[in-house]
């Protein structure tokens, strides 16, 4: 099946410093994807740089597309049709992620009007309905309040309303749930969950909890430092990260059950940009690293079918069983 | 439990605040903690756990004597604590430390991580100056940080090694009690845990008696000999970490624990509603709006945390106590 | 609301009386009146009979009394000069001021406000850079300096326009345009400013990636916002309209109400300084309540307190 969208060789640079450096990713129709990764990987910025959301000093490369669309370096008035249209964001922090002197109605309808010619009437009628269709209460009374009325929940899902005006067949979620109550968080992605089955939506949820994603997605791509180093179903990375970055995400996470163990903390920090290892850029953290890590950086290595990892240590099968604790 | 293995004793803890509805509306009592209780025992960590509006950072304050409660008192090392901004809330300042969630907040911007750390040594009068600058090597050593991050400013380091310097800062006086407020909510995955086993090694370094407070059961329990799980001002549950997590009674920690996203998570119990404001306190019991398990003794009657009578499980809930009516459940 | 005006106009009294006390102290204590007005070689007696002819003699606090109390009966005094009722001298001369100032204030918006916020949507441009430079230079050099300049260039060298007085409008050209510049420069740094703070907020990356054009965005997402702080330097040039041009108005002999109070301080005619002066507070602090009202208006959070305000 051709892929609804598919990202080839993408790279951004801010200033000279590069914040992506080569994703390839593609996300078929309906998919639901991960994206993981700590702060500065990258993971937002693949999105913001796919919809012409950064600032004009970004540098960008690579391609692209939507069902065959490119849209890097797309004109003003084609990206405006796709973002919101075909596909929409919506981001970490809901209240400040609203505009706080239009009603939250008013907002909605702008989305209607822009993606459905809907306007009037027909479009509050619309907006009431997403309303519904997100869970917010007392909807006709509440087109008509303003984000900071709201909760931060509530104002998530008046974000996912709005995100959802435009009927888009992808909807980037990014951190939806990090600034929210844990209860809250579960109720959200509730709703993306159910949304995704309804409208046959394809969902890519950036996160840095690995058991947000893994409960939502059903494949998962793990960043590091601008690139994608570890993609497999979501099963299949938890059961056998090839990755010794994710073997050391995984061991980093407080367990639920079991026996209590010291956390197998990964030591060191991410690189920063304008000191970028030379080769594998997780090379001086890990603890398999071989010579040849730091001479270039790995090819993707093919553990399993769907599993790839960028990984010198992952494509030596022999070692593959040695999973750290 | 002997009486002197306690550090910290707080008892019916009440803290309220004054809240104007609108610009001109009238003014409302809002009771941010209401009526909690805890203890805190000499090189154990208690969890404290709930969402926001629950109370657990002011009730952080109120133990250590941050703010004065409205009602109940606290405890010391059996001595009341003393009015805060006294002289002797401040020497015993060296005995109890905080650790918040911004570390960088927490830092002073125009002075270098070395000059913090040692602050607290010339505050207290603790050794003479020229023995300061050993102190401050050796603890910046013991939370992994080099001599030279020592000479650097906040703005300089990673939110990790920032945390690490206000650990490496509150530990400078060797209290027998820390306070961590959401300490590792705002780092990254992998420093979570590099931060979460420095506070383990301090505790069994330093024999510190802490209160943790998070909304992450996961980090929780990865750190604490007992839960207490809170909603809106009270605690409704406590007990062992793995007890509460494995086996909760209360209704709202039931949901809390079911809430924690895993890989393959089914039949996940997902709360209406949002959590009500301390100004919006429902009757009876606060949870009994959201609340599956609820019956009509519930939004009359406040529950009162006490064991239950199978295992002892202390728990705030008619329901899990078995006490509620034999009246039809409300819907 | 009532609660809101009336603790706004409790202030604004406070403030006026405490401006009135303040100037009626400071010219009672800086040089004697009758003998500035009379002159130096008047005899002293008719000095002494022109300070009781108008109570000059009487210590100062129960001039002060004297002073409220008529104020209430709407007598606001008398010239020490010409003997005509200081309100109707002060009055008559507004119309002039205005001729001045509303046009000023015309171009402080008409240019300052577009400057800023066509610097805000090129930051770092050059464009941006040259527009700020002007900005800086605008406000920096003082009204009289800029005044003086003009009438050299245009009314002394090229002779296009005249340099002083009210005869045509043409004499306005030059006045005005000192007026404005200085007011446009401020406004057009403080804009930008306001701009660029809320073109940094999250929700005009929600609004772009919902698809609306940039240019939608700025105007109906960020100015709305940007407006709320710039609000509050034009209710100042809105106060200042009626004394605002004191400078101006004496570098160009321009027979508004700024010349007359810097006449009437010099000849201490203390009936007229005190009246423009509290014309003057009167205005600012009713455009400063205009101002806390408009804030209401343009910014929903002001009206009603956020929800879940939790002490966590």
């Amino acid at each position: 099946m051709a892929p609804l969208v598919a990202l080839h060789g993408l790279k951004v640079s801010f200033a000279g410093q590069p914040a992506l450096r080569g994703i390839d990713l593609s996300i078929a129709p309906g998919e639901a994807l991960g994206l993981v990764g700590e702060s500065g990987c990258g993971k937002s910025v693949t999105w913001l740089a796919a919809l012409g959301l950064l600032p004009g000093k970004a540098r960008i490369e690579g391609s692209v597309t939507l069902a065959g669309l490119e849209l890097i370096g797309a004109p003003a008035n084609v990206l405006e049709r796709v973002r919101g249209g075909r596909i929409a964001m919506i981001f970490q922090d809901p209240a400040s992620s609203l505009n706080p002197v239009h009603r939250v109605g008013k907002q909605i309808c702008e989305a209607l009007r822009l993606h459905r010619g809907l306007t009037g009437a027909a479009a509050r009628a619309e907006a009431k309905r997403l309303f519904d269709l997100v869970g917010i209460p007392d909807a006709a009374q509440r087109l008509d309040s303003y984000p900071h009325e709201f909760s931060g929940g509530q104002n998530q899902r008046a974000m996912i309303a709005m995100a959802l005006a435009g009927q888009p067949e992808l909807l980037v979620a990014d951190e939806p749930t990090t600034a929210l109550d844990v209860t809250i968080q579960a109720q959200i992605l509730e709703l993306l969950q159910s949304l995704r089955r309804e409208f046959g939506m394809a969902l890519v949820l950036v996160s840095h909890d690995l058991g947000v994603v893994a409960e939502t997605c059903e494949r998962v791509c793990v960043m590091y430092a601008g690139r994608i180093v570890e993609e497999a179903p979501v099963a299949q990375l938890f059961a056998a990260p090839a990755h010794p970055y994710t073997r050391g995400l995984l061991g980093a996470l407080p367990p639920i059950t079991g026996p209590r163990r010291r956390l197998a903390a990964i030591p060191g920090g991410v690189p920063e940009p304008w000191a970028m290892p030379p080769g594998c850029a997780f090379a001086p953290r890990c603890g398999e690293r071989f010579a040849a890590c730091d001479v270039g950086t790995p090819a993707d290595a093919h553990p399993a079918p769907g599993h790839r990892a960028a990984c010198l240590r992952a494509a030596t099968p022999q070692m593959a069983d040695t999973v750290m604790a | 439990m002997r009486q002197d293995a306690s550090l910290l004793r707080a008892e019916g803890l009440v803290r309220r605040y004054t809240m104007r509805r609108g610009v001109l509306g009238r003014a409302v009592d809002v009771r941010a903690v209401d009526g909690v209780t805890l203890t805190i025992e000499r090189g154990r960590t208690l969890g404290l756990v709930g969402e926001s509006g629950c109370g657990k950072s002011t009730t952080g304050r109120l133990v250590l004597g941050l703010e004065a409660p409205d009602a109940g008192h606290v405890a010391f090392d059996g001595k009341p604590m003393p009015p805060p901004d006294t002289p002797a809330w401040r020497s015993l300042r060296a005995q109890m430390q905080m650790v918040f969630q911004d570390p960088l907040g927490a830092l002073d911007r125009r002075l270098t991580i070395s000059e913090q750390v040692a602050e607290p040594l010339a505050i207290h009068r603790i050794g003479s100056t020229s023995d300061h600058a050993e102190r401050v090597a050796e603890l910046l050593h013991s939370v992994g940080l080099r001599a030279d991050q020592g000479a650097r400013y906040p703005h300089e380091l990673s939110g990790g090694q920032r945390q690490r310097a206000v650990l490496a800062r509150a530990l400078a006086t060797n209290p027998a009690f820390l306070v961590c407020d959401e300490p590792i909510s705002a780092l990254d995955v992998s420093i979570q845990a590099q931060v979460m086993n420095l506070l383990l090694d301090a505790q069994e370094r330093l024999g510190l008696g802490m209160l943790f407070i998070s909304h992450d059961l996961r980090a929780v329990r990865q750190v604490s000999h007992r839960i207490a799980v809170m909603y809106l001002g009270r605690i409704v549950e406590e007990g062992e970490p793995d007890a509460v997590l494995q086996n909760p009674a209360h209704p709202y920690a039931q949901a809390l624990v079911s809430a924690i996203p895993q890989p393959g998570k089914t039949g996940r119990i997902v709360l209406q509603g949002d959590p009500p404001s301390p100004a919006n306190r429902p009757s009876g019991c606060a949870f009994h709006p959201r609340c599956a398990a609820a019956v009509p003794r519930c939004a009359v009657d406040a529950p009162i945390l006490k064991p239950r009578a199978e295992d002892g499980r202390l728990v705030a809930c008619h329901v899990a106590q078995g006490e509620a009516d034999t009246l039809a459940r409300a819907a | 609301m009532l609660r809101f005006f009336a603790t706004r106009l409790f202030r604004a009294g406070i403030t006026i009386i405490m401006v009135v006390t303040f100037a009626f102290v400071v010219l009672r204590l800086s040089g004697d009146p009758a003998q500035i007005i009379m002159g130096a070689d008047a005899p002293p007696e008719a000095v002494d009979a022109f300070r009781i002819a108008w109570g000059l003699d009487q210590p100062v606090w129960l001039q002060y009394l004297h002073y409220f109390g008529a104020i209430f009966s709407g007598d606001l005094g008398r010239s020490m000069r010409d003997g005509r009722e200081a309100i109707v001298l002060v009055t008559e001369r507004i119309p002039a001021t205005l001729a001045l100032t509303l046009p000023a204030l015309a171009i402080k918006l008409c240019l300052g406000i577009p400057a800023g916020i066509y610097a805000a949507l090129h930051r770092n441009a050059p464009i941006d850079r040259v527009l700020m430079i002007m900005a800086v230079a605008g406000f920096t050099v003082p009204s009289f300096v800029l005044g003086l300049i003009l009438v050299l260039v245009f009314a002394v060298q090229l002779g296009w326009l005249p340099s002083g007085g009210q005869e045509s409008w043409r004499h306005a050209i030059l006045p005005v345009v000192t007026l404005g510049i200085g007011g446009a420069a401020v406004l057009a740094r403080f804009t930008r400013s306001a701009m660029l703070e809320v073109l940094g907020q999250p929700y005009i990356r929600t609004a772009s990636a919902k698809g609306v054009s940039w240019r939608d965005v700025v105007w109906g997402h960020a100015l709305p916002n940007a407006a709320i702080p710039t609000v509050t330097i034009v209710g100042f040039m809105v106060g200042s309209l009626i004394a605002g041009a004191v400078v101006v108005e004496s570098v160009f002999s321009w027979p508004g109400v700024g010349r007359l109070l810097v006449v009437a301080v010099a000849n201490r005619d203390l009936a007229v300084v005190q009246c423009i002066l509290l014309l003057v507070a009167m205005t600012m602090v009713t455009a400063n309540l205009v101002v806390d009202l408009l804030y209401g208006v343009l910014d929903p959070r002001l009206r009603s307190a956020p929800r879940g305000a939790g002490a966590g």
